[in-house]
């Protein structure tokens, strides 16, 4: 095994392309590993970590890109490195219209600009925003790790002036149609939308799309806004924007458990709003809210959807039928070559959201699950890398994604836990989460689909069989072809939903049916 | 006083596009206005030596 690396002094490139460079670099022949990171201390720590150490390395500021690889020869090194200029030029400038390095010059540019979309690493962020504000601009703030403190205050300034910090740490935006950040291709209509989770957001309006209906806008939060320490400043900017919105019919609202703090404070709000609210806070019991406003909340984002549709259109979304002959059926299909040993589930998630909303499910199904982000009652892995029992594994965490892509963009690090899984004789149940839209992978079904058919390969080695159960989040519009997606799933035999709540609540039905067969729950 | 997130969902997104290339991209392929910055960490991304400097200018 050979190390080697390339600094290239003041060459800043954003974290999505290093991201790709990464990724191509990696999947040439005898590359073992390769990261392209630019020279934060942060990074220099990682690099050592994967045992690529130099004090010119040490010396790198974080306008400096360093790309380094571990090869199997020195050969395949040499050939990677020496073309380094190539590998970074691929797709680099690919319409930029003007060379404007400042927010002030884009501003003289396009001086009628209603947003400013931020996502400089998060140390940088506050600073940015603010001048965006400043500007009179509102803001999609994708950065995350930008202090609590900067927030608290980003966002005040924002109230103050009649603007909004979407974020930080927000990944999905659509406003009057239009998609900002990872958000997918969705009809205009008369659903608005506030959301704590970018996610949550797109399997919400992917979902409302497909029954037939359409978004006003959904605006984005962050994760943190609805926190007793943010209070929900940004949640209160878009409640009253979408009160005197013309188009927005009914008003939804997405997000994990508020702080109670925030949540009592908020829940006024929600009454005296003029317009229907449906307000969906994943993990939390119904049983905590008052009364007044439990009639108003969904357990699930399916739930929340159905619930938003049947007040604007009158329709009823279709929901999930134990007992309908189509899941019966593949129920006894899935049990059928099962070893007996094989009863647990394992989750592979890209969205965090998909993995806490299962977990909800399955709790709610009598199933006690294990995870990196467990919900309340669930138990918390003692190792992120190694499963238990049943594990629902939220890959976007910063146990896996520090240095590495995330798996929305990349899918290596959920490829090599579901080769894991399959190698256990334990397993019976793999689920797995599949997000469509702009930003996201071009090909996500695609890319797990040789993986998918390694694992069942392996089962079947042993005797049993392997079930993979898939959720789809998108929309025919998206860049990836829904249909094309749902087909090579299909195809490696995977049971396809475009439901994440419908795909859990499967996987519950199938794990307690395994459970019996064995006689033990 | 205006509200600006009001004017926003009204007459929808024109944005100054500052980091992720394809941000700016994908607001492009949806027909949406976008000047891309691009940004790099000012003062070669030493943080006390931007305090600093806003401070002076």
């Amino acid at each position: 095994m050979v190390t080697g690396y390339v600094i290239r002094k003041n060459e800043y490139h954003d974290s999505v392309f290093l991201m790709r460079v990464a990724k191509r670099l990696s999947e040439q022949k005898g590359i073992l590993q390769a990261a392209a990171l630019m020279g934060t201390e942060k990074n220099k720590v990682l690099l050592e970590e994967i045992e690529v150490s130099d004090p010119e390395i040490w010396e790198a500021t974080p306008s400096d890109l360093i790309v380094a690889v571990k090869a199997d020869s020195q050969e395949a090194l040499t050939t990677v490195l020496e073309d380094i200029e190539r590998w970074l030029t691929m797709d680099l400038g690919s319409g930029a219209q003007y060379d404007i390095r400042m927010l002030d010059e884009a501003v003289a540019l396009q001086p009628h600009s209603n947003l400013a979309v931020i996502s400089v690493p998060g140390s940088y962020a506050a600073r940015e925003a603010r001048k965006a504000l400043e500007h009179g601009l509102n803001v999609f703030l994708f950065s995350d790790n930008v202090p609590l403190e900067s927030e608290i205050a980003l966002k005040a300034y924002a109230r103050e002036r009649g603007l909004i910090v979407m974020g930080p740490d927000c990944g999905t935006a659509i406003i009057g149609g239009k998609g900002i950040g990872f958000a997918n291709s969705v009809r205009h209509g008369p659903i608005g939308v506030i959301g704590a989770s970018g996610t949550g957001i797109q399997e919400f309006t992917t979902l409302v799309h497909r029954a037939g209906s359409g978004i006003s806008h959904a605006i984005g939060i962050g994760s943190r806004d609805l926190s007793d320490a943010v209070g929900g400043i940004s949640f209160l900017s878009a409640l009253d924007a979408l009160e005197s919105d013309k188009q927005t019919e009914v008003i939804t609202i997405l997000s994990k458990p508020p702080g109670p703090l925030a949540l009592s404070n908020l829940i006024p709000k929600i009454l005296q709003c003029h317009k229907p609210i449906v307000a969906c806070f994943l993990g939390l019991k119904q049983e905590s809210l008052s009364t007044d406003i439990r009639h108003r909340t969904a357990r699930t984002l399916e739930d929340a959807a159905a619930l938003a549709l049947q007040i604007v259109t009158g329709n009823l979304l279709p929901r999930f039928n134990a007992h309908s002959p189509r899941i019966q059926t593949l129920i006894q299909r899935e049990r059928a070559g099962k070893n007996p040993e094989q009863r647990y589930l394992r989750g592979i998630f890209a969205g965090g959201t998909f993995c806490f909303q299962a977990q909800q499910i399955l709790q709610d199904a009598g199933i006690a699950a294990h995870s990196n982000a467990p919900l309340h009652g669930n138990l918390r892995l003692a190792n992120p890398m190694r499963s238990e029992e049943h594990t629902l594994v939220d890959m976007g965490t910063d146990d896996f994604t520090l240095g590495k892509p995330h798996p929305m963009i990349d899918s290596r690090l959920r490829r090599e836990r579901i080769l894991a899984e399959g190698q256990d004789p334990q397993v019976g149940i793999l689920l797995l989460d599949v997000v469509l839209g702009f930003n996201a992978s071009p090909d996500p079904a695609g890319e797990l689909v040789s993986t998918i058919e390694e694992a069942k390969r392996e089962a079947k080695k042993r005797g049993g069989s392997l079930s993979v159960v898939a959720s789809i989040c998108g929309t025919e519009g998206d860049p990836q072809n829904l249909q094309q997606q749902v087909k090579v799933l299909e195809e490696a035999g995977g049971i396809v939903f475009l439901s994440s709540a419908q795909a859990a609540r499967f996987c519950a039905l199938l794990a307690t049916s395994l459970s019996e067969v064995i006689g033990v729950k | 006083m205006s509200n600006k997130l009001e004017e926003l969902l009204q007459q929808g997104p024109v944005a100054i596009n500052i980091g992720v290339y394809d941000f700016a991209d994908s607001l492009r392929s949806q027909g949406v206005e976008v000047v891309h910055v691009n940004w790099a960490p000012p003062a070669g991304g030493d943080t006390d030596l931007i305090e600093l400097l806003d401070k002076l200018l």
